[in-house]
C-alpha cells in the first residue's frame, strides 16, 4: 500500500505583481525522505520553501504538510504545524539580541513552554551535537564565524526534535570543507530524528551528499524529479547543463536580462 | 506616464498605506490585551525607550525651560509684567513644550532605532525565523515596544517637566535676578493638576505614535540595506509629523472646555 505523502504540493501558483514565480508546481514527499530542490538563482526555490511553510501564501493550488492545508493557514493552526518543523535559514537568521544558547533554546522556551534552566541544558546538548563547545553558548551571534553561525542555526532548527526539516541554501557562503561539515551534520541530524527533509540549493556537491530525491525548478515549473542516483542519467538537457555547470545549453545565462 | 495616471497611482498607494497602517494599529492595540505577555521584552524596551532617552530629553528640557524664561522675560518687561515668567514657564513646559520636545527627541532617537532593528530583522529573515519557532512576531516584537513607549513616555515627560521648570528657575534666578522663593511660589501656586495630567496624556499618545511608526515602517521594509535606511527615515518623519498633528488635536480636545 503506498505511503501517504508527508508533504504534497498540487498545482501551486505564486505571482509577485506581473512576475510569475511558481507556475503550477506539483511535488510529493514521503515521510523520512530527503528532497532537494535545485535550480538557478532567482528560479523561485526560496519562494517555494516559504509557501510550503506558510510564510508566503500561494495564489492558487494546494499545499499539505503532515495532512494540514498550508494555503491561507494562520494563527494557532499555523503555529501547531510549525511546531513540528525545524528551519535552517540561508543566513542563519539568528537573533542578534540573544546569546547563542538563548537562540537555540528559543523554540523550547516559547513554543514548548520549557523552563529556561532546562531549556539551557537541552540547548547546550544540541550545540554539542553540531560540534560546538558549551563555552560558545554565552557568546552573541555576531562574535561567531559564518560556519559557526550555520551550526548554531542548525542546532536551533533541531532543538525541538522536529518531524520535518527545511534547509534554505545550507552551504551558501561557506568554504568547501565547512560546507562538507554542515552537510554531514544535516544528514546526521535528519537520520537521528527520522525526519522528512526539504532542502533548496544550487550547490551540486551538497545535493549529492544530502539528497534521496531531487527536483529541478525552472521558470516556475518542476522540469525534472527523480531519485538522487538517477540525476546523472536524467536525459534532461536542463538538468544536464545545471549539474555540469555549463554556460551553454537550454538555460540562458541572460534569462534575467531586460 | 500620463499625469492623471500618476496621480491615480499615488492616490491608490496612499489609500493602501493608510489602510495597512490602520490594520497594523488595530492589531497592535488588540494584541496588547491578549496573552502571551513577554514581560522581559517589555522591561528591556522600557529601559531602552525610557531610561536611555533620559539624558537627551533632560538636557533638551533644561535648555528649553531656560530659553522660555529668557524669552518671556524679554516680552514681559515691555509691559512691566515680569512676575508672570515663573507661571508661564511652568504652564508652557507642562502643557506643551515638555511633551512635544520629549516626543520629538524620542521620535528621532527611538522611532529610528525601532524601525532599523525590526527592518534588519525583516531583511535578515529573523522575523520569518520567529514565525517558524511558533512565536507571533506581533506579540514578541511589536506589542512590547508599544507598551513600553506608552508607559515610558509619560514618565519621561514627568521628569522632563521638572527639569524644564528647573531650567527656567536657573536662568531666572542666576541671570535675570529673580528671587528664588518667589519664583518657586509663583510656579507652585499657578500650576493646576490638569496642566500636568494633560501633558502626560499627550505623552502617552506620542509614545504610541513613536512605537507604532517605528514598528510599522520596520515591519514592512524590504530591499536590503537601502530598505532599512528608508524605513528609518520614514519612521522619524511620519512620527514627527503625527506628533505635531496629534498635539494640536489633543490640545483642542483637552482644553476645549
Amino acid at each position: 500500500m503506498p505511503q501517504k505523502p508527508h508533504i504534497a504540493l498540487k498545482n501551486v501558483h505564486k505571482h509577485f505583481g506581473a512576475k510569475t514565480v511558481l507556475d503550477g508546481v506539483d511535488l510529493t514527499l514521503e515521510r523520512g525522505r530527503s528532497l532537494v530542490v535545485i535550480g538557478s538563482s532567482g528560479s523561485g526555490k526560496s519562494v517555494l520553501l516559504k509557501c510550503i511553510l506558510g510564510l508566503l501564501c500561494a495564489d492558487a493550488g494546494g499545499i499539505t504538510v503532515d495532512g494540514a492545508e498550508m494555503v491561507g493557514i494562520h494563527g494557532r493552526e499555523h503555529r501547531k504545524i510549525l511546531a513540528k518543523c525545524g528551519v535552517l535559514f540561508q543566513g542563519g537568521a539568528l537573533f542578534d539580541s540573544l546569546t547563542v544558547w538563548q537562540n537555540v533554546a528559543f523554540g523550547l522556551i516559547h513554543a514548548k513552554g520549557i523552563a529556561a534552566g532546562q531549556a539551557r541544558e537541552i540547548a547546550l546538548e544540541k550545540l554539542a551535537q553540531v560540534g560546538l563547545d558549551g563555552a560558545v553558548g554565552g557568546l552573541s551571534p555576531a562574535e561567531l564565524s559564518g560556519g559557526m553561525q550555520k551550526r548554531v542555526a542548525l542546532a536551533r532548527a533541531i532543538s525541538c526534535n522536529p518531524d520535518i526539516m527545511f534547509f534554505d541554501e545550507p552551504t551558501s557562503g561557506l568554504d568547501p570543507i565547512m560546507a562538507d561539515v554542515i552537510d554531514r551534520l544535516i544528514v546526521d541530524c535528519v537520520e537521528r530524528l527520522g525526519a522528512t527533509a526539504v532542502s533548496i540549493t544550487h550547490d551540486m556537491a551538497s545535493v549529492r551528499r544530502i539528497a534521496d530525491r531531487i527536483a529541478m525548478l525552472y521558470k516556475g515549473h518542476i522540469i525534472w524529479e527523480g531519485a538522487a542516483e538517477d540525476m546523472d542519467d536524467s536525459g534532461n538537457a536542463y538538468v544536464k547543463q545545471f549539474i555540469n555547470a555549463r554556460a551553454q545549453g537550454p538555460i540562458s545565462a541572460d534569462r534575467f536580462g531586460p | 506616464m500620463n499625469p492623471l495616471s500618476a496621480l491615480g497611482h499615488a492616490t491608490l498607494e496612499l489609500c493602501r498605506e493608510v489602510g495597512r497602517l490602520g490594520v497594523f494599529g488595530k492589531n497592535a492595540v488588540l494584541n496588547v490585551f491578549a496573552p502571551p505577555f513577554y514581560l522581559n521584552q517589555i522591561a528591556r524596551q522600557m529601559l531602552r525607550i525610557g531610561y536611555n532617552s533620559l539624558p537627551v530629553v533632560g538636557l533638551t528640557a533644561f535648555f528649553t525651560g531656560g530659553v522660555l524664561a529668557l524669552q518671556i522675560w524679554i516680552g514681559s518687561t515691555r509691559f512691566n509684567a515680569e512676575s508672570i515668567v515663573a507661571s508661564i514657564v511652568a504652564l508652557g513646559i507642562t502643557r506643551e513644550l515638555g511633551p512635544v520636545i520629549a516626543g520629538l527627541m524620542v521620535a528621532g532617537r527611538v522611532s529610528a532605532a525601532i524601525a532599523a532593528e525590526i527592518a534588519t530583522m525583516r531583511v535578515s529573515e529573523q522575523i520569518d525565523a520567529l514565525v517558524t519557532l511558533s512565536t507571533d512576531p506581533f506579540k514578541y516584537l511589536i506589542v512590547p515596544r508599544i507598551i513600553a513607549a506608552v508607559m515610558g513616555l509619560p514618565l519621561l515627560v514627568a521628569l522632563a517637566d521638572s527639569i524644564g521648570v528647573m531650567g527656567g528657575y536657573a536662568v531666572a534666578t542666576w541671570s535675570l535676578g529673580f528671587n528664588s522663593s518667589v519664583y518657586i511660589r509663583n510656579t507652585v501656586d499657578f500650576l493646576r493638576p490638569d496642566d500636568v495630567i494633560s501633558g502626560l496624556i499627550k505623552a502617552a499618545v506620542f509614545g504610541f505614535i513613536i512605537a507604532l511608526m517605528g514598528c510599522y515602517h520596520g515591519y514592512y521594509s524590504h530591499g536590503g540595506a537601502q530598505g532599512v535606511g528608508k524605513a528609518t527615515t520614514n519612521a522619524v518623519v511620519s512620527a514627527s509629523i503625527l506628533i505635531l498633528s496629534a498635539n494640536y488635536a489633543l490640545t483642542s480636545l483637552l482644553f476645549s472646555s
